[in-house]
């Protein structure tokens, strides 16, 4: 049938967004921070003392047992974070959930407790299936509910996810109340990487596997981005591929939240920025996320280690507000355009 | 063929399809016109696989849409729906490559980026490939979209109010392509339309629904008169001979 369309020889094609420049930018800005993520610490762990001590002097034990791990956490938690962001308003289709703004975060945190209080002694692989579980839950639940109230209304969804986040967290002070830990849940629920070292931190490389299978399936994502009909017309398991987007999310939260906690704002600022630079086309754009997600995190983390040298402020205090002041501005502009 | 046969669906005990029993794709362009709430739409869905029947079972080409592989399916028909207000930032050429999607499941292969450069040439959109679509005009998102379906490489294309929100000459030439991509395509188009007038000029065909039924089944001709059409709007209209071609007068 097509064969009838006249053939014409192929003209050279205007280059699509991709903006390599900026990537590049990106990646040396984040090769330059991890490096000195490294070498930023009480403990003299520097280029000099690493090469005079050789490999078994204190610095070069440091760097193995602890910055190199902190240093991961931070790369692999930024990159994840913003792929969870991505994934989610895929999903619920609106830019402006996250699985802070969803619920999902507090259900995670809710699981936590709870193998806490009935499981005292778990591993923590057994605390962060648990709370992937619920936070799978969570998901579910936050889909329903936009599902059944049909707010189709930008800002309205992240609301009900908020209050439905809200709702949920304050069932779980309530028992961490009662329970006496309140303590443990200040920990989860205020993200930080200064207690990550080696052995402590490895389950954060499955956040990092999520971002390999979100790349891979990046093409599923964009077409279920546009809607549930645009996705069966085009031949997909429009359920199928929510499923697996639900379980991606749900891994990467409580593998973040078992490693240094909440950290807010990520999942919606870095997709929403991205967006902007190089459109939503994911396939593109997850790289971008990832390696935009690792270096907003990173510097985050270096300025918490900064600011009150020796000591150190909780990441999220940073986080929030860098990501919050990025939202607003996002929120704002967006306002301003013609809708 | 796209058969349907005794296919009904209720929404909250209010009939929507009521034993609609019609044949689709003899003819290059079908026009499925009715008052809001005829069913056209849910006509769409129901082929399309979207939409779930009571009663009834629809066939594209013998296969039945309730059992057979989605992704088969989406080889032989391709649905457009009405609200294509899409939020995401994708370029031109992001969307129709999607339509390759049935084929090629992401990876695209030389063939498939063929299809999808005839696609957006037969569409005239060679200057806007990497534009985003929103950043373009009303009239060529809508090419856009219909690019990306005629990559799909389907032999029915269905199309919700493809000429909604578009001005007279971007209506007129959203027809005109339709036209011709049955006449030099071979394409099976049905669309749902609510200018009559513009049914009559470029349909072989003009299904007219009401109430959940199909009312009337024919061409141009015979569906354009005032008792059929005053029958199946409910409203008084008028039609007159114009250059040998009927024109319905519903301005009153």
């Amino acid at each position: 049938m097509t064969d009838l369309l006249t053939r014409r020889t192929p003209t050279p094609v205007p280059a699509r967004p991709r903006r390599t420049g900026v990537g590049v930018l990106i990646g040396a800005i984040l090769g330059i921070l991890a490096i000195a993520s490294l070498f930023i610490g009480v403990s003299d762990v520097s280029p000099l003392a690493l090469l005079t001590g050789g490999p078994d002097s204190s610095a070069a034990f440091l760097l193995v047992t602890s910055r190199i791990p902190r240093t991961v956490a931070v790369l692999l938690a930024g990159a994840s974070l913003g792929i969870a962001g991505l994934i989610m308003q895929m999903l619920v289709r609106n830019r402006f959930v996250e699985p802070g703004t969803t619920g999902v975060t507090e259900f995670a945190t809710l699981g936590m407790l709870i193998s806490t209080v009935f499981w005292p002694g778990m591993a923590v692989v057994g605390k962060m299936a648990v709370a992937a579980v619920f936070g799978l839950l969570g998901t579910w639940v936050f889909l329903r509910v936009v599902r059944a109230v049909p707010v189709r209304q930008l800002v309205l969804v992240p609301l009900v996810g908020i209050m439905l986040g809200g709702i949920v967290g304050s069932v779980t002070v309530f028992f961490a109340y009662r329970l006496d830990l309140l303590q443990s849940l200040g920990q989860w629920s205020q993200g930080s990487f200064a207690s990550v070292m080696q052995g402590r931190y490895e389950f954060v490389w499955i956040a990092g596997a999520m971002v390999v299978v979100a790349w891979f399936a990046a093409d599923r994502f964009s077409v279920i981005g546009m809607g549930e009909d645009f996705a069966t017309n085009l031949g997909l398991d429009y359920r199928r591929v929510v499923a697996v987007g639900m379980v991606i999310v749900a891994l990467i939260t409580a593998s973040v939240l078992v490693t240094s906690g909440v950290i807010p704002f990520l999942g919606l600022v870095v997709p929403n920025v991205v967006s902007l630079i190089i459109g939503d086309n994911a396939r593109r754009s997850i790289p971008w996320i990832a390696g935009l997600g690792a270096v907003f995190v990173i510097a985050c983390d270096i300025i918490a280690r900064l600011v009150r040298f020796p000591y150190e402020i909780p990441l999220s205090v940073i986080v929030g507000i860098i990501g919050a002041a990025l939202f607003l501005w996002l929120l704002l502009r967006r306002r301003g355009r013609a809708h | 063929m796209i058969v349907l046969d005794g296919v009904s669906k209720r929404y909250n005990g209010h009939t929507v399809l009521d034993e609609v029993s019609i044949a689709f794709g003899a003819e290059g362009v079908t026009a499925l016109i009715g008052p809001n709430g005829a069913g056209k739409s849910t006509l769409f869905g129901v082929v399309g696989r979207l939409i779930r029947p009571e009663a009834g079972r629809v066939a594209v080409d013998g296969s039945d849409v309730a059992t057979a592989r989605s992704s088969d399916l989406a080889k032989t028909l391709a649905v457009l729906r009405q609200d294509n207000h899409i939020a995401a930032r994708l370029t031109v050429h992001d969307l129709v490559e999607f339509g390759r999607f049935p084929h090629s499941k992401g990876r695209l292969t030389v063939t498939d980026r063929d299809h999808v450069d005839r696609a957006i040439e037969y569409l005239a959109l060679d200057d806007f490939r990497n534009r985003f679509l929103d950043e373009l005009s009303g009239g060529q998102r809508q090419r856009a979209f219909i690019a990306m379906v005629l990559a799909q490489d389907t032999k029915y294309i269905l199309l919700d109010e493809p000429l909604n929100n578009l001005d007279l000459r971007h209506m007129t030439e959203i027809m005109k392509l339709l036209r011709r991509m049955a006449d030099e395509l071979g394409k099976r188009v049905i669309v749902v339309l609510h200018d009559i007038n513009f049914a009559a000029t470029y349909s072989d065909r003009i299904v007219a629904m009401r109430d959940g039924r199909v009312v009337a089944d024919a061409g141009a001709a015979e569906i354009m008169r005032p008792e059929v059409l005053e029958a199946v709007y409910d409203t008084k209209v008028d039609v007159r001979q114009i250059d040998g071609r009927p024109v319905a007068l519903y301005y009153s």
